[in-house]
């Protein structure tokens, strides 16, 4: 049973290597093919496991396929633990890159026309974009079967590194190498405390093996480290701290969350893959993995909580302001990420996880739709330039329709479910800052219903407010494009209603998620569990459902009704907008404290210590020298088959008496 | 006992030697352009022989003719490493041959004499058969370097290179008849025992020195270096290929047969004179390598610092290192074939690469050569992910297990040292500007054996175990 499971990174990663090395002599169509073929067996054999994990009662497999090396006593290797946590992930990861890859089919076809002519990298760039795309599917899957942290920390990477080739593979845009180094610079402060976590617990643990180091934490739960001299730390709370770094930077939590946003240069299909279902949400499934480090830690699991709900409600504010269509569903995507942590934060790993999933299909959806107008308005972005797309696009009109409705968390749509769970969850928890994070999730339910729902209306309804040219040329995408949001659009909406029970309250993570019966917010909820129907009319009786029924009325009230009042709101209510426009100031504290601190920093050290003491007296000395040495053994190798003899016979003597000397004592 | 020696035990040579002669008929009979039918009797013969070879020899622990010739598994590796290396080079060989007008039986005629004598090397079991294996392929070598006879570099390279291989082999003998008169024997098992038993032997201690020397020779390490440049450029490449490869697998041979099994009693002695040629060997090939602009004149430099690498793992002493010291040998073989044929199948304005700058823009023209190059250049410097890697790694933990952990740490600033000239091709073949005309003039099969080749060397470091495996079991 297990021999398949290798296949499951390698078919796309086989995809992606014929694609991208042999893009040129197989074209676009079998580019295309050839990963599509990859990334569905992939797929299919993912859901295979899915079945035998949970219907076929298969034991969960955790085994070593190949190692690489063994350096003292720590063995570098690639293994899988394949339980049912990894099999739901691999299952989403999957099925929306297959989707992702039919849809790219209609939005790169004409992908010519977005690279100068005569362009270097615009060559065959269809190609290397389904190159791209495999290999991420491949880095993912890497990321989420690995047992060991090595193998995490390569997928981390590796889809870290796709994401930044991605973000900027309009390489001849200005703003997406900026975007695409942004990325790449926030998350290096990510990965570096992802790294200092990983070395914490090997040092402390001796193992890189996941459950080698479940075994060893639980063994000695109250073991410290002393950084600064005199105050002792946990080590396990020390390194889940560190590891949320890593997550905060690759699942852009505040404030490394900038880079997010920015990435939106990148094309809509990887947005949707990469920057909403699946890379951002590597960091939830790295907490839920490492439930058992976690659970041992309130104070880790505080942070978590408390920086999920900075992200969640303050992120969904700033949605509000946005102009730019893809900007508004990756704002969302930040807030929807912070719901995530929350979860995790008050022990109801269960509903971070489904709510991972269920945001997976909904989001995907909604970047997909997004990117299917932006087909139809020929790459235009800006909402305002948008309106009354309805008629023009019926199919994309009701998918996204279904989408923001799964998204603000409408009764029997899957996102009410995952949603509602976790503020339940929360409310029931009660560890520090819980309160805090109550209220942000909650308030968050309102500023989601109103942007999400000022985006529907701002494209679909209202005046047509774009030119007469794009007007004559507004029709229906192809259907490429709109079947994936038809088959993304069935588990956005029915996947909450099936899943809630065994996901949550059932036995569904069994013991791939481990809680501590003291911190099991979901076993209370569960003790009055009586069925979907109950819990869907129980949110009759909570507020949740009001606050989102008040966000869509308010922008309906605001975009429809009185089209002119924002105008007017925002010359009221002027410092508050100004806030929210430039984000809170993040990227302006980052660009001139960090990156022009960090400039000011390296001028002073490039002048006075590169250029001085290093290249002066170090390298150039020491280059000089060795340039000397290099000159003299040039003259030596002078040609003369006499001077080779010569040198030969000087070679033999100085050996005999180095040795015959050394034998005798002479030395 | 039976008078007449065990003639199947030697299949094959006899094999390798009725083939010669078969090839050399061949040539001058069988009609037929550019030596097509030696070209293929060539390749079987080797193929054969390796069959042959594995066949009869992997895992026997047995002698003949009058226990000159010994049958082991380590004489299995050095063999078929010798074989594949060969077969490589004469595959690579054969196209740029016919570019230049120099394609003749008689390069594969004594191709495989150099093979036969390697082999004769490889299973020798007595001084004799040691020198008459060495001499053979020695011969063979001399005459291919001087093969474009209208070229005057090419003859002065062979010039030098006979002078000073007769100078050293004069040496090797010398230090042979002191052996000899120290113990009485010609036969190694004999010397071994006589030289366990009688450590103090004077005579012996000497005639180690110019036995040493004589290897140092064979591999070319410093100071006994000086004919490799000049040889490594003068030589047609097809050649340079060839000596570049194979004979430094059959060094290992000559050293593991003389001084390991014959001489492995004065470990203490031979480790000292190894330590000292390693260091220079690796001080001198890379520190005169950074100034090189030729690119056949660089890869001349590197051999010598690859060698350094190949003695530190013999100087160790142990099965472990000799293991590593033969790893070492083959892998670097793989690698520097593909280098080498890189030389012979670019082609800037007409003329093969000559200096490194002649590379310049092969990324932008010719993407798989590009990668193929990045690999090999990987490997040479000693990358994780490539085989030079893990041949690195294990001479340096023999080293570091026998307690030369200085040394070791020598051999890693060296070959951080040696990281720079390999960038720096790989800076020009991928940065530089591409202007004239830089072609890959081999038809698709020979593109197809260097990304081979390239891929061998990532495969053997991603997944090195069954190779080193091999090396292990050919020592224990």
């Amino acid at each position: 049973m297990e021999n398949y499971y290798i296949w499951i990174p390698l078919a796309p990663l086989l995809g992606a290597i014929i694609a991208g090395l042999g893009g040129k002599w197989i074209g676009r169509a079998g580019a295309h093919t050839v990963t599509i073929l990859g990334v569905a067996v992939s797929c299919v054999l993912s859901l295979m496991t899915l079945y035998q994990q949970y219907w076929g009662g298969a034991e969960p497999y955790n085994g070593t396929v190949y190692t690489w090396a063994v350096a003292d006593g720590i063995n570098i290797e690639v293994g899988f633990l394949i339980d049912r946590l990894t099999a739901v992930m691999m299952s989403v990861v999957t099925f929306v890159s297959l989707m992702v890859h039919v849809y790219t089919i209609g939005y790169m076809a004409h992908d010519e026309e977005n690279w100068p002519a005569g362009s270097r990298a615009g060559t065959n760039s269809y190609q290397r974009f389904f190159a791209y795309i495999a290999l991420f599917t491949f880095s993912m899957l890497m990321l989420v079967m690995a047992n060991n942290f090595m193998q995490l920390f390569f997928g981390w990477e590796a889809v870290g590194l796709v994401s930044y080739l991605l973000i900027g593979f309009w390489s001849a845009r200005p703003s997406a190498v900026f975007a695409n180094l942004k990325a790449f610079l926030v998350n290096r402060v990510g990965d570096f405390g992802f790294l200092l976590g990983i070395g914490a617990l090997l040092a402390f643990y001796g193992s890189l093996d996941y459950l080698e180091i479940f075994d060893a934490a639980r063994a000695q739960p109250g073991l410290t480290m002393e950084i600064f001299p005199g105050v002792a730390w946990s080590v396990v709370t020390v390194a889940c701290i560190l590891l949320f770094v890593g997550a905060m930077g690759k699942s852009a939590q505040a404030p490394l969350h900038v880079w997010l946003p920015d990435s939106m240069e990148g094309p809509t299909p990887i947005s949707a893959l990469i920057h909403a279902a699946t890379m951002v949400t590597a960091g939830i499934f790295m907490v839920a993995r490492m439930s058992p480090l976690y659970e041992m830690s309130e104070v880790a699991l505080s942070v978590v909580l408390v920086i999920g709900a900075i992200t969640a409600f303050f992120m969904g504010l700033i949605g509000i302001v946005q102009n730019d269509i893809k900007r508004v569903v990756a704002y969302s995507t930040l807030s929807q990420l912070g719901y995530m942590f929350v979860a995790l934060g008050a022990s109801a790993y269960a509903a971070g996880v489904f709510h991972l999933v269920t945001h997976a299909f909904f989001k995907a959806l909604l970047f997909l739709a997004a990117g299917s107008v932006i087909i139809a308005m020929h790459h235009e972005q800006d909402m305002r330039k948008m309106g009354g797309l309805k008629k023009y696009m019926p199919i994309t009109y009701w998918t996204m329709l279904l989408g923001s409705l799964a998204l603000i968390g409408t009764p029997f749509f899957s996102g009410f479910y995952s949603k509602d769970a976790i503020i339940e969850a929360v409310g029931a928890s009660d560890r520090i800052g819980s309160t805090f994070a109550y209220w942000a999730v909650l308030l968050g339910v309102f500023v989601t219903a109103l942007y999400s729902f000022r985006l529907f209306f701002l494209v679909f309804h209202g005046k047509e407010r774009m030119d007469e040219h794009t007007r004559s040329h507004l029709r229906e995408s192809p259907l490429v494009v709109t079947v994936p949001l038809i088959l993304l659009a069935i588990p956005s909406v029915l996947l909450g209603l099936y899943a809630i029970e065994p996901m949550l309250f059932g036995d569904f993570f069994a013991d791939s998620i481990y809680v501590d019966e003291a911190n099991d917010v979901l076993a209370v909820i569960g003790s009055h569990w009586e069925g979907v129907l109950a819990f869907t009319l129980h949110a009759l009786a909570t507020p949740t459902l009001y606050f989102a029924a008040a966000g869509v009325l308010v922008a309906w009230f605001l975009y429809l009704k009185q089209p002119d009042l924002p105008a007017l709101i925002r010359q009221r209510a002027k410092p508050v907008y100004k806030v929210l426009e430039s984000k809170y100031w993040w990227d302006e504290i980052y660009q001139y404290g960090f990156a022009g601190g960090g400039r000011a920093l390296g001028y002073v050290l490039w002048k006075l210590g590169d250029v001085a003491i290093i290249d002066g007296l170090l390298v150039n000395g020491t280059a000089r020298s060795i340039g000397r040495a290099a000159g003299v053994l040039r003259r030596v190798q002078s040609g003369y088959l006499y001077h080779y003899a010569f040198a030969m016979i000087i070679g033999l003597l100085l050996l005999l008496t180095f040795y015959v000397g050394g034998l005798k004592g002479w030395f | 006992m039976s008078f007449m020696p065990d003639f199947a035990l030697a299949a094959p040579e006899i094999w390798v030697a009725a083939m010669i002669c078969i090839v050399l008929v061949a040539d001058l009979f069988v009609p037929g352009k550019n030596s097509a039918t030696s070209y293929y009797l060539t390749l079987l013969t080797l193929a054969v022989a390796a069959w042959l070879t594995i066949d009869a020899q992997w895992g026997a622990e047995a002698m003949t003719f009058s226990d000159m010739y010994i049958a082991d598994s380590l004489g299995v590796v050095l063999k078929v490493a010798i074989y594949g290396l060969a077969a490589l080079a004469f595959v690579y060989s054969r196209d740029s041959l016919i570019r230049n007008k120099l394609m003749m039986g008689e390069f594969f005629v004594l191709g495989l004499f150099a093979v036969l004598g390697m082999m004769v090397l490889s299973s020798a079991n007595s001084l004799l058969t040691i020198y008459v294996g060495l001499e053979m392929f020695s011969l063979a070598m001399y005459a291919l370097v001087a093969f474009n006879r209208n070229s005057g570099t090419s003859a002065e390279a062979a010039l030098k290179y006979f002078v000073l291989g007769a100078l050293s082999s004069g040496i090797l003998l010398y230090g042979m008849s002191m052996v000899y008169g120290g113990t009485g024997s010609l036969d190694l098992g004999e010397i071994a025992a006589v030289a366990a038993a009688d450590g103090d032997n004077i005579l012996l201690l000497f005639g180690l020195a110019f036995l040493i020397v004589g290897v140092a020779f064979k591999f070319g390490a410093v100071p006994f270096h000086m004919w490799i440049p000049d040889v490594y450029q003068g030589a047609p490449t097809p050649v340079t290929l060839y000596l570049g490869t194979a004979p430094k697998v059959a060094s290992v041979a000559l050293f593991m047969r003389l001084i390991g099994d014959g001489l492995g009693a004065f470990a203490d002695q031979w480790q000292t004179m190894l330590i000292v040629l390693v260091i220079l060997s690796l001080a001198v090939g890379n520190i005169a390598a950074l100034v090189q602009t030729n690119f056949k004149r660089l890869l001349a430099y590197s051999t010598v610092s690859h060698v350094g690498f190949i003695l530190l793992g013999l100087m160790a002493g142990t099965e472990e290192g000799y293991a590593a010291g033969l790893f070492y040998a083959v892998t670097y073989g793989i690698t520097a074939a593909g280098a080498f044929a890189m030389v012979m199948l670019l082609q800037r304005d007409g003329h093969e690469i000559g200096d490194i700058s002649d590379l310049r823009g092969l990324f932008q023209r010719h993407g798989w050569s590009a990668l193929v190059l990045l690999l090999l250049m990987f490997s040479m410097t000693g990358i994780p992910g490539t085989v030079g890697f893990y041949a690195k790694l294990l001479v340096i933990q023999a080293a570091v297990n026998v307690g030369h952990i200085w040394l070791a740490a020598l051999a890693i600033v060296f070959s951080v040292i040696g990281g720079f000239y390999y960038l720096k091709v790989l800076k020009v073949a991928f940065f530089d500007k591409p202007e004239g005309e830089l072609e890959m003039v081999a038809p698709g099969g020979y593109r197809a054996v260097l990304a081979g080749n390239g891929l061998a060397v990532l495969l053997l470091g991603l997944f090195p175990q069954a190779l080193i495996a091999v090396c292990m079991a050919a020592l224990a």
